[in-house]
């Protein structure tokens, strides 16, 4: 089994010498002529205003915390798909009653308008 | 060759996750956490266990830390530098903790090795491959642990919520 | 030094997919123009050798040799991590895709070749190469989110954040729509996924046409194809996460871009549409050709869709996908169980 991770473990190294040979080469080829209007942010052609890294909405973070819950949730499916055709009606029971449950989560986010993006 | 990597995934894992201690900049220690995750994940697979690897990658690399990502984002706690003497408490409850951890871990991780289900997996491992092991185990022996885990995740959810929502106002 | 030899071997192997995936990807960005100007009845680039064949070349040199700008106040090492990123979480996947049968090196090369996969189509036959796919697709989110932190912008930040919360939010739909592929082929390797798939009554796309319509759905909007591209959509965003990126780097976010279109019909190929099975021609043909026939269907969505809002994007990744995707799996799960007892094997 180990013997099949070995191409993975090359393709990752042999990827990452390919693109950091390419930030490399870019940064050798192309010429550099700095000026401190140049290396302003862009803001519609304006002076930035203030800092860029700002707080922002905590919609995403709940959706973070959300996608962490059912990824958790979906991580199950998996193996249980893999032997679905041994479990059968069994299987499909006790898929219900984990995926009914959580599909009153989802339901109760839902109504509770965590998913409302105002 | 095996041993080899072993020791160079060991090595990798455990700097990083000093690194996670002692950077100064939240992004970093973040990213090398990352690091940890993925390196936890390659000694997972050497121990033959793939789909523990990859659910670590999934779960632990991929989603969790995103979470942290968008704390740090969030809270534009990059410029926030902790004070030295809070500095010092922590690496006293750090220290603490982690001997806490090696005193419990040991007795733990020898009552596994001689559990009944380690045996099973040791005994099958040879014609099934890991994910089937884990998906019997899972759905027959475990099955009301596996249950109560989506009542967990309701609980989860709810939290979320309502954390979130209260914020909000 | 005689177990050096497969290893070498496994690095030639490695060594020709990515050029090829390379190659594929830089031609890519040649027939998406030609394929949105044919729609739009434009001619597309011309100008650039015969059909504009030469054009991914002059694109790749004119990139490479443009001034690099490092905008100030950016988080240094995390900027130029960032692109890379993206381009390995890009490329790696492409290890468990199945192209070909088998490549018929024993006659070659003496009974070696059975080790580390060098005989199969594969690069890397793992057991559990679908959720490889999701491992390394999930770590691609990072590339884009610490892009657009350390180019100290507001536009790149918030593209970036938008583009995190949709890729997590559409991860969901994408991982449920395969499931019941899965759950048919009682399977998470590829290979095996494809081998299933021996005849054309038997490609999943007709067991699962629920699931394959989520499956492009959730693709599309993963990747940021172009109904779902609010990730960058210029008149708000300018380039999202790529605003301050420039020379080669902003290359490699496009290259990373294509990549990620090119494996998504590579994807969908071997899940739905049976890989490299097919008659009279060789495998590797009949995995290009289907690879690219999915090309052309996500270029020309792109050519006829208009973007959506990003409210309604997000509404419907988790209001829609998400229920009617657990919806499909529980559906596929009583039929096939029904099936198996009464008809079953």
């Amino acid at each position: 089994m180990l013997d099949s991770y070995l191409p993975v473990l090359v393709i990752l190294l042999v990827s990452i010498f390919i693109g950091s040979a390419i930030i490399v080469l870019s940064t050798i080829l192309g010429k550099r002529f700095p000026t401190a209007i140049k290396l302003m942010p862009y803001e519609c052609g304006m002076d930035p205003i203030g800092g860029a890294r700002r707080r922002f909405s905590v919609k995403f973070f709940i959706i973070g915390m959300l996608f962490i819950v059912f990824d958790i949730e979906l991580i199950f499916l998996f193996p249980w798909a893999k032997i679905y055709d041994k479990l059968m009606f069994f299987g499909f029971v006790e898929m219900l009653l984990f995926v009914v449950i959580l599909l009153a989560g989802l339901i109760y986010v839902w109504k509770k308008g965590a998913l409302q993006w105002e | 060759m095996e041993a080899v990597l072993f020791y160079a995934l060991a090595a990798v894992t455990l700097i990083s996750g000093v690194f996670v201690v002692f950077l100064r900049r939240p992004i970093h220690n973040v990213l090398f956490m990352i690091l940890t995750m993925i390196g936890l994940a390659c000694l997972f697979i050497l121990l033959h266990a793939e789909f523990l690897a990859m659910v670590q990658i999934i779960v632990y690399a991929g989603a969790i830390m995103v979470l942290f990502l968008f704390v740090i984002m969030l809270l534009n706690l990059d410029e926030f530098v902790m004070p030295p003497e809070h500095r010092r408490v922590r690496y006293g409850i750090g220290i603490v903790l982690a001997m806490m951890l090696v005193v419990f871990l040991i007795p733990t991780s020898r009552s596994i090795i001689s559990s009944p289900t380690a045996q099973v997996v040791a005994t099958d491992s040879a014609t099934l491959t890991n994910t089937e092991i884990i998906a019997r185990e899972l759905f027959t022996t475990y099955l009301l642990p596996f249950e109560i885990a989506s009542i967990l995740l309701l609980a989860a959810i709810v939290g979320t919520v309502i954390i979130g929502k209260r914020s909000t106002k | 030094m005689e177990s050096a030899m497969p290893i070498i071997m496994v690095v030639v192997k490695v060594l020709l997919v990515i050029v090829a995936i390379l190659t594929f990807v830089a031609y890519l960005t040649l027939i998406e123009r030609k394929v949105l100007g044919w729609i739009q009845v434009r001619i597309g680039p011309n100008r650039v050798g015969p059909w504009g064949l030469l054009q991914p070349l002059a694109d790749g040199a004119k990139l490479l040799l443009k001034e690099e700008i490092t905008v100030a106040g950016a988080n240094k090492a995390v900027y130029i991590l960032a692109p890379l990123i993206v381009v390995v979480c890009a490329i790696v996947p492409f290890a468990v895709i199945p192209f070909a049968k088998g490549l018929g090196l024993e006659t070659l090369l003496g009974p070696t070749v059975s080790q580390y996969d060098l005989n199969t189509g594969v690069i890397a036959d793992l057991n559990v190469g679908i959720l490889f796919i999701f491992g390394i697709s999930s770590l691609g989110v990072y590339g884009v989110i610490l892009g657009g932190w350390a180019s100290n912008s507001k536009y790149s930040l918030l593209g970036s954040i938008r583009a995190a919360a949709q890729m997590i939010s559409y991860e969901l739909g994408l991982s449920l729509s395969v499931i019941g592929v899965l759950l048919l082929a009682g399977t998470l390797n590829l290979v095996q996924i494809v081998e299933n798939q021996d005849s054309i009554w038997k490609w999943y796309v007709f067991r699962q046409p629920l699931g394959f319509l989520l499956f492009l759905i959730a693709g599309s909007a993963e990747i940021a194809r172009t109904p779902f591209d609010l990730m960058e959509c210029e008149n708000e965003l300018v380039a999202g996460y790529q605003t301050e990126y420039s020379s080669m780097k902003f290359g490699l976010f496009y290259l990373g871009e294509y990549a990620h279109l090119l494996f998504l019909s590579a994807l969908t190929t071997t899940l739905f549409f049976g890989g490299w099975q097919g008659p009279f021609l060789p495998p590797i043909i009949w995995f290009l050709a289907k690879m690219f026939f999915f090309v052309f269907v996500f270029v020309w969505i792109r050519g006829t869709y208009p973007r959506l809002r990003y409210d309604r994007v997000m509404a419907f990744g988790w209001k829609t996908l998400v229920p009617v995707g657990l919806f499909n799996v529980m559906a596929t799960a009583f039929i096939y169980a029904i099936y198996l007892q009464y008809w079953g094997a």
